[in-house]
């Protein structure tokens, strides 16, 4: 009994850890059309900032998070302003091509510049280890992911639904020249959303560092990972994404746990059935535009 | 018209002897050895020492052997057997090399095999650890290792030393499997029992859900193999999910605390009991000096595998001396076969039957040494040949 609940607790840790990974990559998908597979790119600058700010430069943990998203949201902001925004008019083809190869760009960089082994971020020693909660074993890393990220998804359903910037992003996807038309500022909306979509990547690249490990790699490895979290929840809205990583996390763990033969695949048996069953994702809308 | 035609045929044919001539003239001078080596990708680390280790040999010995001149040409594979193939064919055919060198994982020396046959010159595996590997081309040498050498060992030594209950995790590719039956013979032959048996896909993200599991099998001890490079993610895990609290302890072929990573792990790994071929605290004179020098020039300690490409260039000078610098491939085997030499890691010897190396494991345990980790030896079996071949 107690091993369900802690796997329980283990596949929610791994599902929040997904989602903030993968909800920028929804945003740019679902809400700005815009296919961009470099979204692990901006994760893993994250996660090297974080190391580097705290392992070289003796950064508290909780201090580095905030400028691992800062960061990356700048390189978000820098590249949507310079390279993006001249894609977005262009075949979803043209699109994969270019950042597919902004992520190729991005591995062979860091692995220049940072080396290609596995580099761990120093945590402080209040978030190693495990506690007991009648007899589940919680584990206090992954106890923090639940909890920042489950305040971030609230913020952002949020943002998104109760405040200005919220409507005009909502009016800016669904019909662009309209929008223009009442006074706002499209490219402005667009630009700004993309960034923050980077910068929770990065957030969620440092958070990850510990549990997924971090080395020039981490863009090709996780991309089918966040694509599947993607297409499983629809990428229409916050929620369905949210819920389809829970449901993905919990399930790689327990697959793993309870079936470990074929544990690595428990997350792609997953995704077909969904897919059969709900061909948009489980909360798709059908034919948005 | 005929006479002329003698006379530009006997001029062509001049041209072409004496071209000829002057080409093996030039080419005799120098050995040309293409090491293949993952210096990308998740293997990289292995590639980087191996280097290394090379390149500290020849500043410490010199560059010429035997009258010639030994060069190194880099090619990277990135551990993927198709590019070691086109990059084995390249050295080949090309740069016309003596020998092919390195060897990153198993797949990749076993890609480069058949090229060595065929082009009958010798393919030193400098890494790679699978047995079959020296029995794909009678052109293979290895100066490595082979799991089943450390796996068997760490699996007598277990039951020996009280550890009943075992649950293992290996990653699931050859070598790992090599590791997981290896172990498992011995183990179970001495009274042993295998509890728990996981085998992880080689890209794995998180070892927690397996880990979890072999914490409710409350086993005495993991047996865990994972490639060199994996084993930091997985003893932060193991720690985190309190299984060293619970008494849980980890053994294994010595992969796991690789000299090279081992510093970074934490004190979680402290008392992990591991059997293999090299530690850089192995207590001989020339091993210090070898691991001074390593440090002085590389700002790093070196692992198992800087040691097997040390001593696999060791063995490309000494059999380039016993032919007196005749580079014919099938001379240089010849001349490999039970070659015996005193190595950082101790005394070691090519095996002339099998071509693979024969030479002492250790058991070792995590101590810490002047505020370093170090796998500190304390028991040693001597002279293992690769058991994986011998039991055939």
């Amino acid at each position: 009994m107690t091993s369900i609940l802690t796997n329980l607790f283990d596949g929610v840790a791994y599902g929040m850890l997904l989602f903030v990974l993968a909800c920028g990559l929804a945003v740019t998908l679902g809400l700005m059309n815009f296919v961009n597979l470099a979204h692990g790119a901006f994760a893993m600058a994250g996660g090297y900032v974080c190391m580097v700010l705290v392992n070289r430069t003796g950064w508290p943990f909780f201090a580095a998070l905030p400028l691992a998203f800062v960061s990356s949201a700048a390189i978000g902001i820098l590249l949507e302003r310079t390279l993006y925004r001249h894609l977005y008019a262009r075949s979803h083809l043209d699109q994969v091509l270019f950042t597919i190869g902004l992520t190729f760009m991005s591995v062979a960089a860091v692995d220049y510049i940072q080396g290609s082994s596995r580099v761990f971020i120093n945590l402080p020693a209040a978030l190693q280890g495990q506690f007991d909660l009648f007899g589940v074993g919680i584990g206090r890393y992954r106890l923090m992911i639940i909890v920042i990220c489950g305040l971030l998804t609230i913020a952002l359903q949020m943002v998104l639904a109760k405040t200005r910037f919220g409507s005009r992003l909502r009016a800016a996807v669904d019909d662009p020249r309209a929008a223009s038309g009442l006074g706002i500022n499209v490219p402005q909306v667009f630009a700004f959303t993309f960034a923050f979509g980077c910068g929770l990547a990065g957030l969620g690249g440092a958070l990850s560092a510990e549990i997924l490990g971090l080395d020039p790699y981490f863009p090709l490895k996780f991309m089918i990972y966040f694509l599947i979290v993607v297409t499983v929840g629809g990428s229409s809205s916050i929620t369905g994404p949210f819920l389809a990583s829970l449901l993905l996390g919990i399930g790689d763990v327990a697959g793993k746990y309870y079936v470990p033969k074929m544990g690595p695949f428990v997350i792609y048996t997953m995704m077909i059935v969904i897919l059969i069953w709900r061909p948009n994702g489980l909360f798709g809308r059908t034919a948005a535009r | 018209m005929f006479e002329r035609k003698i006379f530009s045929t006997t001029a062509a044919a001049a041209a072409i002897a004496s071209l000829a001539a002057v080409m093996p003239a030039r080419a005799e001078d120098t050995v040309k050895v293409g090491l293949i080596l993952p210096m990308t990708g998740g293997q990289a680390s292995t590639g980087k020492q191996i280097e290394n280790a090379i390149k500290l040999y020849m500043q410490q010995k010199g560059d010429t052997v035997a009258g010639k001149k030994v060069e190194i040409i880099v090619k990277d594979d990135a551990a993927i057997p198709d590019k070691t193939k086109t990059a084995a064919q390249e050295l080949i055919v090309n740069d016309k090399v003596n020998f092919i060198a390195g060897f990153g994982v198993t797949p990749a020396a076993l890609a480069a095999a058949p090229l060595a046959t065929q082009a009958k010159i010798p393919e030193v595996v400098m890494a790679a650890g699978t047995s079959i590997i020296t029995e794909r081309s009678p052109y293979i040498v290895r100066t490595s290792f082979t799991l089943a050498q450390s796996s068997t060992i760490i699996g007598d030594w277990a039951v020996k030393n009280g550890i009943k209950k075992v649950a293992t995790l290996t990653s699931d590719y050859a070598p790992g499997n090599d590791a997981l039956n290896f172990f498992k013979q011995n183990f179970t032959a001495g009274g042993g029992e295998v509890v728990e048996e996981v085998k992880v896909p080689l890209q794995n993200p998180d070892f927690a859900p397996f880990l979890q599991r072999m914490k409710d099998a409350k086993p005495d001890a993991i047996f865990v193999f994972v490639p060199a490079g994996q084993g930091g993610n997985f003893m932060k895990q193991y720690a985190e999910r309190g299984l060293d609290k619970a008494g849980i302890k980890v053994i294994g072929p010595g992969d796991v605390t690789d000299d090279d990573l081992l510093n970074n792990m934490g004190d979680a790994v402290l008392g992990t009991v591991t059997a293999h071929l090299y530690s850089a605290a192995h207590p001989s004179q020339m091993n210090k000096d070898f691991v001074a020098a390593y440090k002085k020039a590389f700002g790093s300690r070196p692992g198992f595998m800087a040691v097997s490409g040390y001593d696999g260039i060791h063995l490309i000078y000494e059999a380039l001396k016993k032919t007196g610098g005749d580079t014919d491939g099938t001379k240089l085997v010849e001349a490999m076969k039970g070659q015996k030499w005193e190595s950082p890691r101790g005394p070691i010897s090519i095996d002339p039957e099998t071509r693979d190396i024969v030479q002492n494991i250790y058991i070792r345990k995590v101590e810490k040494v002047d505020g370093e980790l170090y796998n500190v030896e304390f028991a040693t079996f001597e002279a293992v040949k690769d058991l994986g071949k011998t039991k055939k």
